[in-house]
Protein backbone atom coordinates (compact mmCIF):
# COMPACT_ATOMS: atom_id res chain seq x y z
CA UNK A 1 0.00 0.00 0.00
CA UNK A 2 3.02 2.01 0.62
CA UNK A 3 3.47 2.59 -3.51
CA UNK A 4 1.14 5.69 -2.95
CA UNK A 5 3.80 7.88 -1.27
CA UNK A 6 6.67 8.85 -3.04
CA UNK A 7 9.97 9.24 -2.22
CA UNK A 8 10.56 11.33 -5.33
CA UNK A 9 8.19 14.35 -6.23
CA UNK A 10 7.73 15.85 -9.00
CA UNK A 11 7.13 19.94 -9.01
CA UNK A 12 6.42 23.08 -11.33
CA UNK A 13 6.69 26.56 -9.71
CA UNK A 14 7.52 29.54 -10.70
CA UNK A 15 10.87 30.68 -9.00
CA UNK A 16 11.81 34.87 -9.42
CA UNK A 17 9.48 35.15 -12.37
CA UNK A 18 10.98 31.85 -14.22
CA UNK A 19 9.43 28.35 -15.07
CA UNK A 20 10.76 25.77 -12.60
CA UNK A 21 10.23 22.07 -13.20
CA UNK A 22 12.04 19.45 -10.96
CA UNK A 23 12.05 16.12 -9.06
CA UNK A 24 12.40 16.61 -5.54
CA UNK A 25 13.44 14.32 -2.68
CA UNK A 26 10.13 14.06 -0.14
CA UNK A 27 12.47 15.47 2.76
CA UNK A 28 14.86 18.48 0.83
CA UNK A 29 13.10 21.31 2.27
CA UNK A 30 12.30 24.57 0.00
CA UNK A 31 16.14 26.24 0.67
CA UNK A 32 18.42 23.41 0.09
CA UNK A 33 16.43 22.81 -3.01
CA UNK A 34 17.13 26.77 -4.25
CA UNK A 35 20.63 26.79 -3.24
CA UNK A 36 22.01 22.89 -4.37
CA UNK A 37 19.67 22.49 -7.48
CA UNK A 38 18.79 26.23 -8.77
CA UNK A 39 22.13 27.62 -7.55
CA UNK A 40 20.31 30.58 -5.79
CA UNK A 41 22.38 30.85 -2.88
CA UNK A 42 21.19 34.15 -1.38
CA UNK A 43 18.61 32.69 1.15
CA UNK A 44 20.64 30.73 3.89
CA UNK A 45 21.06 27.65 5.88
CA UNK A 46 21.61 28.23 9.22
CA UNK A 47 19.43 26.73 12.14
CA UNK A 48 17.30 24.78 10.09
CA UNK A 49 14.69 25.20 12.80
CA UNK A 50 13.00 28.06 11.97
CA UNK A 51 14.49 29.89 14.72
CA UNK A 52 16.78 32.41 12.85
CA UNK A 53 15.04 33.77 9.54
CA UNK A 54 18.66 33.24 7.58
CA UNK A 55 16.10 31.08 5.00
CA UNK A 56 13.54 33.86 4.69
CA UNK A 57 11.88 33.60 0.92
CA UNK A 58 8.90 35.01 -0.57
CA UNK A 59 6.38 32.79 -1.13
CA UNK A 60 2.75 33.39 -2.73
CA UNK A 61 3.28 36.77 -1.41
CA UNK A 62 3.82 35.55 2.15
CA UNK A 63 7.54 35.82 3.97
CA UNK A 64 8.75 32.17 5.26
CA UNK A 65 10.54 29.97 6.34
CA UNK A 66 12.18 27.84 3.39
CA UNK A 67 13.72 25.58 5.94
CA UNK A 68 9.97 24.64 7.32
CA UNK A 69 8.52 23.78 3.72
CA UNK A 70 9.56 21.56 1.56
CA UNK A 71 10.21 21.64 -1.97
CA UNK A 72 7.74 19.05 -2.60
CA UNK A 73 4.96 21.89 -1.07
CA UNK A 74 6.04 23.96 -3.90
CA UNK A 75 3.81 22.62 -6.49
CA UNK A 76 2.40 26.25 -8.32
CA UNK A 77 3.95 28.16 -6.02
CA UNK A 78 5.63 31.54 -6.71
CA UNK A 79 8.86 31.82 -5.14
CA UNK A 80 10.74 34.61 -4.98
CA UNK A 81 14.66 34.75 -3.23
CA UNK A 82 16.61 37.73 -2.91
CA UNK A 83 18.23 37.11 -6.48
CA UNK A 84 14.88 37.77 -7.89
CA UNK A 85 14.07 40.97 -5.59
CA UNK A 86 17.46 42.40 -6.50
CA UNK A 87 17.07 42.01 -10.43
CA UNK A 88 13.65 43.36 -10.25
CA UNK A 89 14.76 46.56 -8.50
CA UNK A 90 11.95 46.05 -6.08
CA UNK A 91 13.87 46.11 -2.50
CA UNK A 92 16.49 48.51 -4.10
CA UNK A 93 15.02 51.68 -2.05
CA UNK A 94 15.46 49.09 1.15
CA UNK A 95 19.33 47.87 -0.08
CA UNK A 96 20.28 51.26 -0.03
CA UNK A 97 19.43 52.22 2.94
CA UNK A 98 20.96 49.07 4.88
CA UNK A 99 24.40 49.91 3.13
CA UNK A 100 23.70 53.66 4.12
CA UNK A 101 22.81 52.76 7.86
CA UNK A 102 25.60 50.14 8.30
CA UNK A 103 22.90 47.50 8.65
CA UNK A 104 25.12 44.81 7.89
CA UNK A 105 28.56 43.55 8.71
CA UNK A 106 29.00 39.80 7.81
CA UNK A 107 25.51 39.73 5.90
CA UNK A 108 24.72 36.40 6.27
CA UNK A 109 20.99 37.53 8.11
CA UNK A 110 20.80 40.58 5.54
CA UNK A 111 19.02 38.33 2.77
CA UNK A 112 16.67 36.91 5.20
CA UNK A 113 16.00 40.19 6.72
CA UNK A 114 15.34 42.69 3.45
CA UNK A 115 12.37 39.26 2.58
CA UNK A 116 10.91 39.78 6.22
CA UNK A 117 11.36 43.80 6.55
CA UNK A 118 9.55 44.23 2.31
CA UNK A 119 6.64 42.01 4.11
CA UNK A 120 6.67 44.96 6.75
CA UNK A 121 6.87 47.51 4.16
CA UNK A 122 4.50 46.16 1.22
CA UNK A 123 1.74 46.84 3.76
CA UNK A 124 2.40 50.95 2.75
CA UNK A 125 2.00 52.12 6.32
CA UNK A 126 4.97 53.67 8.22
CA UNK A 127 5.64 51.29 11.31
CA UNK A 128 6.29 52.16 14.33
CA UNK A 129 9.77 50.97 15.38
CA UNK A 130 8.12 48.90 18.03
CA UNK A 131 6.08 47.47 15.04
CA UNK A 132 9.39 46.96 12.83
CA UNK A 133 11.37 45.12 16.34
CA UNK A 134 8.32 42.84 16.67
CA UNK A 135 7.99 42.31 12.75
CA UNK A 136 11.71 41.24 12.52
CA UNK A 137 11.78 39.46 16.02
CA UNK A 138 12.53 36.24 14.36
CA UNK A 139 15.39 37.42 12.45
CA UNK A 140 18.65 37.17 14.01
CA UNK A 141 21.59 38.87 13.48
CA UNK A 142 24.48 38.53 15.44
CA UNK A 143 26.75 41.80 14.54
CA UNK A 144 24.71 44.94 14.60
CA UNK A 145 22.88 44.97 17.79
CA UNK A 146 19.48 45.55 15.19
CA UNK A 147 19.30 49.52 15.67
CA UNK A 148 20.94 50.08 12.84
CA UNK A 149 18.41 47.40 10.64
CA UNK A 150 15.46 49.49 12.48
CA UNK A 151 16.83 52.87 11.15
CA UNK A 152 17.47 51.47 7.53
CA UNK A 153 13.93 49.96 7.41
CA UNK A 154 12.27 52.88 9.32
CA UNK A 155 13.90 55.14 7.02
CA UNK A 156 12.51 53.56 3.93
CA UNK A 157 9.04 52.94 5.42
CA UNK A 158 9.15 57.15 6.00
CA UNK A 159 10.78 57.36 2.04
CA UNK A 160 8.39 55.16 0.41
CA UNK A 161 5.30 57.30 2.43
CA UNK A 162 7.35 60.66 1.02
CA UNK A 163 7.90 61.85 4.28
CA UNK A 164 11.06 61.40 4.82
CA UNK A 165 14.93 62.11 3.41
CA UNK A 166 15.87 58.79 2.61
CA UNK B 1 20.72 18.73 10.14
CA UNK B 2 18.69 17.58 7.21
CA UNK B 3 15.28 15.76 7.03
CA UNK B 4 14.98 11.54 6.57
CA UNK B 5 11.31 11.79 4.87
CA UNK B 6 10.03 7.95 4.19
CA UNK B 7 7.61 8.90 1.38
CA UNK B 8 5.22 11.74 0.61
CA UNK B 9 2.03 12.16 -0.84
CA UNK B 10 -0.45 15.12 -1.66
CA UNK B 11 -3.96 14.52 -0.55
CA UNK B 12 -6.92 15.87 -2.92
CA UNK B 13 -9.31 15.57 -0.53
CA UNK B 14 -10.06 14.61 3.04
CA UNK B 15 -11.25 11.32 1.74
CA UNK B 16 -7.57 10.67 -0.28
CA UNK B 17 -5.83 11.96 3.04
CA UNK B 18 -7.66 9.17 4.56
CA UNK B 19 -7.03 6.35 2.24
CA UNK B 20 -3.57 7.62 2.28
CA UNK B 21 -3.27 7.34 6.16
CA UNK B 22 -4.42 3.87 5.88
CA UNK B 23 -2.83 2.78 3.67
CA UNK B 24 0.50 3.95 5.46
CA UNK B 25 1.38 0.85 7.87
CA UNK B 26 1.38 3.50 11.00
CA UNK B 27 3.40 5.07 9.25
CA UNK B 28 1.86 8.14 8.21
CA UNK B 29 2.26 11.53 9.39
CA UNK B 30 -0.27 14.45 8.54
CA UNK B 31 1.94 17.30 6.73
CA UNK B 32 -0.29 20.81 7.20
CA UNK B 33 1.86 24.10 7.64
CA UNK B 34 4.52 22.01 8.82
CA UNK B 35 5.99 24.77 11.02
CA UNK B 36 6.54 22.39 13.75
CA UNK B 37 6.62 19.07 11.79
CA UNK B 38 9.19 20.05 9.18
CA UNK B 39 11.56 21.40 12.28
CA UNK B 40 11.16 18.26 13.91
CA UNK B 41 11.93 16.22 10.91
CA UNK B 42 15.25 18.50 10.19
CA UNK B 43 16.21 17.82 13.87
CA UNK B 44 15.47 14.07 13.06
CA UNK B 45 13.19 13.94 16.15
CA UNK B 46 11.21 12.36 13.29
CA UNK B 47 12.60 10.19 10.80
CA UNK B 48 10.78 8.14 8.29
CA UNK B 49 7.48 9.29 8.02
CA UNK B 50 5.55 9.05 5.47
CA UNK B 51 4.20 12.57 4.94
CA UNK B 52 0.53 12.97 4.05
CA UNK B 53 0.64 16.80 3.10
CA UNK B 54 -2.98 18.32 3.43
CA UNK B 55 -2.44 21.76 2.90
CA UNK B 56 -3.75 21.74 -0.30
CA UNK B 57 -7.11 21.08 0.92
CA UNK B 58 -9.06 23.70 0.27
CA UNK B 59 -12.02 22.75 2.26
CA UNK B 60 -10.27 22.84 5.43
CA UNK B 61 -9.90 26.66 5.33
CA UNK B 62 -11.79 29.11 6.33
CA UNK B 63 -13.38 31.25 8.78
CA UNK B 64 -17.60 30.82 8.96
CA UNK B 65 -20.15 32.22 11.81
CA UNK B 66 -23.60 30.65 11.69
CA UNK B 67 -26.10 30.48 14.24
CA UNK B 68 -23.95 31.27 17.21
CA UNK B 69 -21.28 29.54 16.30
CA UNK B 70 -17.99 29.90 15.27
CA UNK B 71 -16.24 27.35 13.06
CA UNK B 72 -12.35 27.95 11.79
CA UNK B 73 -10.64 25.27 9.52
CA UNK B 74 -8.33 23.43 10.08
CA UNK B 75 -6.12 24.47 7.77
CA UNK B 76 -6.33 28.55 8.30
CA UNK B 77 -3.25 29.96 9.02
CA UNK B 78 -2.29 31.96 12.06
CA UNK B 79 -2.31 34.56 10.13
CA UNK B 80 -5.62 34.57 8.48
CA UNK B 81 -6.83 33.84 12.08
CA UNK B 82 -5.34 36.89 13.43
CA UNK B 83 -6.21 39.15 10.63
CA UNK B 84 -10.01 37.69 10.69
CA UNK B 85 -12.15 41.02 11.60
CA UNK B 86 -14.91 37.33 12.13
CA UNK B 87 -12.71 36.26 14.78
CA UNK B 88 -12.19 39.28 16.60
CA UNK B 89 -15.30 40.71 16.73
CA UNK B 90 -16.70 36.56 17.79
CA UNK B 91 -13.24 35.26 19.53
CA UNK B 92 -11.20 37.96 20.65
CA UNK B 93 -8.95 35.58 22.50
CA UNK B 94 -7.38 33.59 19.21
CA UNK B 95 -6.87 36.86 17.99
CA UNK B 96 -4.44 37.61 21.10
CA UNK B 97 -3.17 34.72 21.22
CA UNK B 98 -2.05 34.91 17.59
CA UNK B 99 0.15 37.66 18.17
CA UNK B 100 1.89 35.51 20.63
CA UNK B 101 2.57 32.83 18.57
CA UNK B 102 5.85 32.16 16.80
CA UNK B 103 7.17 35.21 14.03
CA UNK B 104 5.62 36.56 11.28
CA UNK B 105 7.14 34.22 8.39
CA UNK B 106 5.95 31.30 10.78
CA UNK B 107 2.30 32.80 11.34
CA UNK B 108 2.20 32.55 7.87
CA UNK B 109 2.42 29.21 7.41
CA UNK B 110 1.34 27.77 10.63
CA UNK B 111 -2.28 26.07 10.63
CA UNK B 112 -4.62 26.51 13.85
CA UNK B 113 -5.43 22.98 13.57
CA UNK B 114 -2.22 21.91 12.89
CA UNK B 115 -1.22 23.69 16.86
CA UNK B 116 -4.06 21.87 17.90
CA UNK B 117 -3.24 18.45 16.61
CA UNK B 118 0.23 18.88 17.71
CA UNK B 119 -0.76 20.02 21.02
CA UNK B 120 2.69 21.37 22.19
CA UNK B 121 1.97 22.16 26.20
CA UNK B 122 3.26 25.59 25.53
CA UNK B 123 1.07 26.33 22.58
CA UNK B 124 -1.50 28.67 22.75
CA UNK B 125 -4.11 27.87 20.77
CA UNK B 126 -4.94 24.52 22.79
CA UNK B 127 -5.34 26.36 25.73
CA UNK B 128 -7.72 29.05 24.05
CA UNK B 129 -9.70 26.23 23.03
CA UNK B 130 -10.56 24.81 26.35
CA UNK B 131 -11.15 28.36 28.03
CA UNK B 132 -13.61 28.98 24.95
CA UNK B 133 -15.31 25.52 25.80
CA UNK B 134 -14.25 24.97 22.14
CA UNK B 135 -15.51 21.62 19.97
CA UNK B 136 -12.52 19.49 17.84
CA UNK B 137 -14.21 18.03 14.50
CA UNK B 138 -12.64 15.17 13.10
CA UNK B 139 -13.09 12.65 9.88
CA UNK B 140 -11.93 9.07 10.16
CA UNK B 141 -12.68 5.65 8.12
CA UNK B 142 -14.96 5.67 11.12
CA UNK B 143 -16.82 9.00 9.75
CA UNK B 144 -16.63 11.94 11.83
CA UNK B 145 -16.34 12.72 15.68
CA UNK B 146 -16.75 15.99 17.58
CA UNK B 147 -14.40 16.18 20.75
CA UNK B 148 -14.96 18.42 23.29
CA UNK B 149 -11.76 20.32 23.82
CA UNK B 150 -11.48 19.22 27.98
CA UNK B 151 -11.33 15.47 25.98
CA UNK B 152 -9.00 16.50 23.48
CA UNK B 153 -5.82 17.69 24.80
CA UNK B 154 -4.44 14.05 26.83
CA UNK B 155 -0.43 14.90 26.93
CA UNK B 156 3.04 15.85 25.56
CA UNK B 157 1.74 15.82 21.44
CA UNK B 158 -0.83 13.73 22.38
CA UNK B 159 -4.74 14.28 21.66
CA UNK B 160 -7.60 12.23 21.27
CA UNK B 161 -6.87 11.93 17.46
CA UNK B 162 -6.36 8.28 16.59
CA UNK B 163 -3.74 7.66 14.35
CA UNK B 164 -6.13 7.53 11.49
CA UNK B 165 -7.92 10.07 12.10
CA UNK B 166 -7.83 13.95 10.87
CA UNK B 167 -8.40 16.97 12.82
CA UNK B 168 -11.03 19.22 10.12
CA UNK B 169 -12.31 22.51 11.94
CA UNK B 170 -12.59 23.63 15.74
CA UNK B 171 -16.20 25.19 16.39
CA UNK B 172 -17.13 27.33 19.54
CA UNK B 173 -19.55 29.47 20.48
CA UNK B 174 -19.75 33.15 19.59
CA UNK B 175 -18.79 35.73 22.56
CA UNK B 176 -21.85 36.73 24.31
CA UNK B 177 -22.71 40.76 24.56
CA UNK B 178 -20.59 42.08 27.51
CA UNK B 179 -18.58 38.83 27.20
CA UNK B 180 -14.74 39.52 27.89
CA UNK B 181 -11.74 37.35 27.14
CA UNK B 182 -8.31 37.73 27.71
CA UNK B 183 -4.66 36.29 27.10
CA UNK B 184 -1.78 36.82 28.90
CA UNK B 185 1.28 35.09 29.01
CA UNK B 186 5.58 35.72 29.89
CA UNK B 187 8.27 34.86 27.53
CA UNK B 188 11.53 36.04 27.56
CA UNK B 189 11.61 37.09 24.01
CA UNK B 190 8.94 37.80 21.71
CA UNK B 191 7.97 34.62 20.06
CA UNK B 192 9.46 32.31 22.45
CA UNK B 193 7.71 29.45 24.04
CA UNK B 194 5.52 30.91 26.78
CA UNK B 195 7.02 30.30 30.60
CA UNK B 196 3.43 30.58 31.81
CA UNK B 197 0.27 31.56 30.07
CA UNK B 198 -3.17 32.28 31.27
CA UNK B 199 -6.51 32.79 29.58
CA UNK B 200 -9.20 34.11 31.28
CA UNK B 201 -13.26 34.25 29.50
CA UNK B 202 -15.79 35.91 31.78
CA UNK B 203 -19.00 35.08 30.53
CA UNK B 204 -22.54 35.23 32.22
CA UNK B 205 -22.00 31.80 33.25
CA UNK B 206 -19.05 32.62 35.00
CA UNK B 207 -15.36 32.66 34.63
CA UNK B 208 -13.33 30.10 33.00
CA UNK B 209 -9.53 30.08 33.09
CA UNK B 210 -7.08 27.77 31.43
CA UNK B 211 -3.23 28.13 31.65
CA UNK B 212 -0.50 26.43 29.51
CA UNK B 213 3.01 25.79 29.54
CA UNK B 214 2.51 24.70 33.17
CA UNK B 215 2.43 20.82 32.71
CA UNK B 216 2.18 17.48 29.99
CA UNK B 217 -1.28 19.85 28.49
CA UNK B 218 -3.52 22.71 29.27
CA UNK B 219 -5.55 22.81 32.15
CA UNK B 220 -8.52 24.28 32.87
CA UNK B 221 -7.80 25.83 36.26
CA UNK B 222 -11.68 25.11 38.13
CA UNK B 223 -11.34 25.77 41.47
CA UNK B 224 -9.57 29.22 40.44
CA UNK B 225 -12.77 29.57 38.07
CA UNK B 226 -15.31 28.88 41.40
CA UNK B 227 -13.38 31.53 43.09
CA UNK B 228 -13.31 34.46 40.92
CA UNK B 229 -16.86 33.41 40.57
CA UNK B 230 -17.47 34.02 44.27
CA UNK B 231 -15.45 37.65 43.99
CA UNK B 232 -12.76 35.87 45.77
CA UNK B 233 -9.44 36.84 43.76
CA UNK B 234 -6.80 36.37 46.74
CA UNK B 235 -8.20 32.29 46.89
CA UNK B 236 -8.09 32.43 43.17
CA UNK B 237 -4.51 33.30 42.95
CA UNK B 238 -3.68 30.89 45.85
CA UNK B 239 -5.88 28.14 43.81
CA UNK B 240 -4.24 28.72 40.87
CA UNK B 241 -0.75 28.49 41.75
CA UNK B 242 -1.68 24.92 43.52
CA UNK B 243 -3.69 23.53 40.56
CA UNK B 244 -0.95 23.39 38.64
CA UNK B 245 2.03 20.83 38.79
CA UNK B 246 4.72 22.62 36.33
CA UNK B 247 7.98 20.88 35.30
CA UNK B 248 11.33 22.89 35.79
CA UNK B 249 13.39 23.16 33.23
CA UNK B 250 16.31 25.77 32.23
CA UNK B 251 13.55 28.61 31.19
CA UNK B 252 12.11 28.37 34.70
CA UNK B 253 11.50 26.91 38.25
CA UNK B 254 8.41 25.56 39.08
CA UNK B 255 8.29 27.76 41.79
CA UNK B 256 8.91 30.57 39.47
CA UNK B 257 6.01 29.12 37.04
CA UNK B 258 3.77 28.97 39.92
CA UNK B 259 4.73 32.14 40.63
CA UNK B 260 3.38 33.56 37.75
CA UNK B 261 0.81 31.92 36.83
CA UNK B 262 -0.88 34.26 40.25
CA UNK B 263 0.64 37.19 38.61
CA UNK B 264 -1.00 36.81 35.52
CA UNK B 265 -4.30 35.63 37.35
CA UNK B 266 -4.37 40.09 38.54
CA UNK B 267 -3.33 40.56 35.96
CA UNK B 268 -5.78 39.37 33.40
CA UNK B 269 -8.58 40.30 36.07
CA UNK B 270 -7.09 43.94 36.17
CA UNK B 271 -7.61 44.09 32.49
CA UNK B 272 -11.35 42.51 33.38
CA UNK B 273 -12.14 45.36 35.69
CA UNK B 274 -10.88 48.03 33.35
CA UNK B 275 -7.48 48.74 34.94
CA UNK B 276 -4.11 49.07 33.59
CA UNK B 277 -2.16 46.87 36.03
Amino acid sequence: MTEMFRDKIDVSLTVNGEPVEARVPAGQHMIDFLRLELGLTGAHVSCEHGVCGACTIRVDGDAVRGCLMLAAQADGAEVWTVEGLTDTNAISDLQDAFVARNALQCGFCTPGMLVAAEELLSKGDVPSRAEIREHLSGNYCRCTGYEAIIDAVESVAQGRAGKGKT
Amino acid sequence: MKASAGGYARAESVGHALDLLAGSDGQGRVLAGGQSLIAAMNMRLSVGDLLVDISKISELSGVIVSGGTLRIGALTRHAQVGASQVVRTHAPLLTDAVSHIAHAAIRNRGTMGGALAHADPAAEFPACALALGATMHSEGPEGARAIPAEDFFEEVFTTALKEDEILTSMTLPVAEEGEVQILEEVARRSGDYALVGLCLVKRASGHRVSLFSVGPKPILATVAMAALDAGDLEAAVDAVSSEIDPPSDTQASAAYRRHLAGVLLRRAVARLKGDTA
